[in-house]
């Protein structure tokens, strides 16, 4: 083989693996994506029923409700709608009335939000940030949940 | 007075780097010896300023001194000696502090032990070291300045936040940046080349000592982050695709393509300007790290509240630093001559598809951590790309590269003979097709990949057997004969067998974790019992017990297996009242390589508790095979050719692992 044609089976063979990852990755972008909504997002776009996305808003004071069998039922609003979330399993350290939390799942034919997961940050002030970001676009933001101490720490 | 004397050590840290960056490089376009050898001074001085910086902090953490804002707000006079001393990198500034600190270590190591490099060379290195020195001395100056004093001093501090409070916190954070940051030296090796315009095999040999420790520590601090996540998270997850893992994630990748590239590139004197490119993105991508970790603009289970101003000036130097090398790269690259020849079936080509799967497989990470923060910012739209997008992209591309890796070692270089390979292979083939058929016999039936996945890592320890064996002659020839040869083995030659040995190992746990991992969450009385993989749990009862900051809630389960008593497994949930933070500390019992693992929840009002018990089968396995990993390099760094080339970084290395 000459120097071009070794230079050029390098060069097909680097663009084939380049092509396979390329498909790879608009192949699990198509399925694996997971979207963000606030409850009002959710009301307004009509997600339909069993699509995957986040939910993400404050737990609405009053809502929680543990069941049998660590069956929990909150709501999480955005200041204008809220939406009944159900779980079962153990909620995070973190979890409280009132916090910024941020569900993945569901919704269900009778229009509650099934979760499978529930995130809260290791922070007791943390917000997370795309319910501060969607809080701030509706104008429900309070100064005081940007009250946060200044720290930082990787994991 | 302590914290202003450690303010004032990093100003003079700083001011020397700024001597460091511009000093040398003079000196080297003037061919003035005087000058370059400045660098050598200022890199000690820079180390015994930061590291006085450093101390001190740490003095004021130790001491408690709650008018230093920093020990206000990550620390607490009650807290255990241990943890005021982690507390220190603990939080962002302290952080930076050590991140700097390790990169003044880098840089003196390489002015102490580099007397045998080229003048030039080693003044162009250590500049370029004390242009990124610089550029992070002003970032903790100005916008993270740790010694910031408070006007009325609090009696008590805020506490640090419980998970860190945590023996991991004393050991994954630093090991994590000499890794980081040890890619520093291959990065200032690079630049150093392409402002010289000169690169040969000799600077291979001694960037790759470098490159090894800052990968084998690497490597440690990963390994050592997710068993730190697995235990203290509680939900026994160990890796979560999570935007601050793949950033110590990303670098890794790189720095195992730039190993092996470095490894041809000393050998054949080929692939330069590519192993130049690898070095400048390796730590490109820790640079990245550093910013995606430390400025908060991705969302993650790890990270903790930050200050966006922080993020813009870190985004500053990322652009300066990658833009500035890049560039210098695309104006000077074409000039550096071209090296061996070599068939695409050889060592060599094994290797180039070695980085060419590392390096898209890194891209891939890439593509998924960073596109929800592009198309965000493009669209305004929220999304986030979790684990399924990189088991579909990242899995299937490590396929390919994990079936190739036996049969590079086993490729002559320049041109090598693939059938004869697969020859020698043919042993491991066998054991691999046994060990999956072993496993559908076994599974009748079950999931269909795992089988599949397990003899693809038994071939890969049976690859890395079979070419110690090829070697030495084992079973071939007469047994003292093969002993003579394996103790003659270079050690390279052993520490790549381990390396790859560990893959296969770190693949095993990882598909026996995710498959047969067995749950059972409820709510227990005491008295109760849970059944899980045979195992039987019973609740003997809740206790209370004060901690020196925190109340505990302690769970008494005693374990049976057939009848057979194991040791009783107490997990506990602590709440910490400065914070008002809890933290559950999850109870594992280690049979074999295999663990049960119990977390509480939150008590129940009538008595009960809320348990989560696994059974992971093999899990340990996960975090054995990184281990071996990381012995391998321990093992090629110690090789006698690494020595003759660049004996003192080498040395250098080892007693730095040994100060571990």
């Amino acid at each position: 083989m000459t120097r071009k044609q070794r230079r050029l089976t390098m060069i097909g063979g680097a663009l084939a693996v380049l092509a396979v990852a390329a498909a790879l990755i608009l192949n699990a972008m198509r399925d694996s994506i997971v979207f963000f909504s606030t409850p009002s997002m959710a009301a307004e776009k009509q997600i339909p029923v069993g699509k995957r996305f986040r939910l993400g808003g404050l737990v609405q004071p009053g809502s929680l409700k543990k069941g049998d069998n660590l069956v929990v039922n909150f709501s999480i609003a955005d200041g204008s709608a809220n939406l009944p979330v159900s779980y079962k399993g153990i909620l995070p350290d973190l979890f409280r009335e009132g916090q910024g939390v941020v569900a993945e799942g569901a919704l269900d034919a009778a229009g509650t939000f099934r979760a499978d997961t529930v995130l809260a940050k290791h922070d007791e002030t943390y917000m997370p940030k795309e319910v501060a970001d969607a809080l701030k676009k509706q104008g429900h933001w309070k100064d005081d949940y940007g009250n946060k101490p200044a720290q930082g720490a990787s994991k | 007075m302590i914290a202003e004397a450690g303010h004032y050590a990093l100003v003079l840290a700083l001011g020397l780097a700024l001597i460091q960056s511009v000093a040398p490089i003079v000196g080297a376009r003037r061919g003035d010896i005087a000058l370059m050898e400045m660098a050598r001074s200022t890199a000690l001085a820079q180390l015994l300023f930061v590291g006085a910086s450093f101390t001190l902090l740490t003095a004021a953490h130790v001491t408690s001194d709650f008018s230093v804002v920093n020990v206000f707000e990550n620390s607490h006079s009650a807290k255990p000696l241990l943890y005021k001393i982690t507390g220190v990198w603990g939080n962002h500034e302290g952080s930076m502090l050590l991140w700097v600190a390790i990169l003044a270590l880098f840089g003196a190591l390489v002015a102490a032990f580099g007397t045998n490099l080229p003048l030039s060379l080693r003044a162009h290195v250590l500049a370029v070291q004390a242009w990124v020195a610089a550029a992070f001395y002003l970032f903790i100056l100005f916008t993270s300045n740790p010694f910031a004093r408070i006007a009325q001093p609090p009696i008590e501090g805020r506490d640090l936040n419980p998970i860190l409070q945590d023996i991991g916190l004393a050991v994954h954070p630093p090991m994590l940046y000499l890794g980081y940051v040890g890619f520093s030296i291959s990065f200032s090796f690079a630049v150093a080349a392409l402002l010289e315009g000169r690169i040969d095999a000799a600077w291979a040999r001694w960037v790759r000592p470098w490159t090894l420790v800052a990968w084998i520590f690497l490597t440690l601090g990963i390994a050592m982050g997710s068993y730190w996540a697995y235990y203290e998270l509680g939900w026994g997850g160990w890796w979560f695709w999570d935007p601050v893992e793949n950033a110590s994630l990303m670098p890794w990748l790189a720095g195992t393509a730039l190993l092996h590239s470095a490894l041809v590139m000393e050998k054949r004197n080929a692939l330069k300007v590519w192993t130049i490119l690898l070095s400048i993105l390796t730590f490109s991508l820790s640079l990245l790290g550093t910013f995606l970790v430390r400025s908060g603009v991705l969302t993650s289970v790890h990270s903790f509240a930050t200050d966006p101003a922080r993020g813009v000036f870190i985004l500053l130097i990322l652009c300066i630093f990658i833009g500035g090398s890049l560039s210098l790269y695309a104006l000077r690259a074409p000039q550096l001559k071209q090296g061996g020849l070599f068939a695409p079936i050889s060592r060599e080509g094994a290797l180039v598809l070695n980085n060419l799967f590392l390096t898209t497989a890194c891209a891939t990470v890439f593509i998924g951590t960073l596109y929800p923060l592009a198309l965000e910012v493009l669209t305004g739209e929220k999304i986030s790309v979790g684990a399924p997008f990189f088991n579909l992209t990242f899995g299937p591309l490590f396929v390919p590269l994990l079936l190739a890796v036996p049969f590079g070692p086993l490729l002559a270089w320049k041109r090598g003979d693939l059938l004869a390979a697969a020859q020698r292979l043919t042993a491991a083939g066998i054991v691999a097709l046994i060990a999956i058929a072993l496993m559908w016999a076994w599974l009748r039936g079950g999931p269909v990949l795992a089988p599949l996945a397990i003899g693809l890592a038994v071939f890969v320890i049976a690859g890395a057997i079979s070419d110690i064996a090829e070697r030495t002659g084992l079973f071939r020839m007469p047994l003292p004969v093969s002993l003579r040869r394996a103790r003659g083995l270079p050690r390279s030659a052993w520490g790549s067998a381990f390396a790859h040995a560990g893959l296969g190992v770190a693949l095993i746990g990882i598909v026996c974790e995710t498959t047969w991992n067995s749950e059972y969450i409820a709510t227990m009385k005491p008295g109760q019992v849970a059944r899980i993989a045979g195992y039987e749990l019973k609740l003997e009862g809740l206790t209370q017990r004060q901690g020196p900051n925190y109340r505990e809630t302690l769970a008494q389960f005693s374990v049976g297996l057939d009848g057979e008593k194991l040791p009783a497994m107490t997990p506990s949930k602590r709440s910490f009242t400065t914070r008002g933070m809890s933290t559950t500390e999850a109870a594992l019992l280690t049979r074999g390589a295999s663990q049960l693992y119990i977390s509480l929840g939150d008590a129940s009002a009538d008595g009960g508790i809320a348990i989560r018990a696994y059974y992971k089968p093999l899990v340990l396995l996960i975090w054995w095979g990184p281990v071996l990993m990381a012995f391998g390099g321990l093992l090629s760094l110690s090789d006698r050719r690494l020595r003759v080339g660049a004996p003192k970084p080498a040395r250098a290395a080892r007693r730095l692992q040994a100060a571990e």
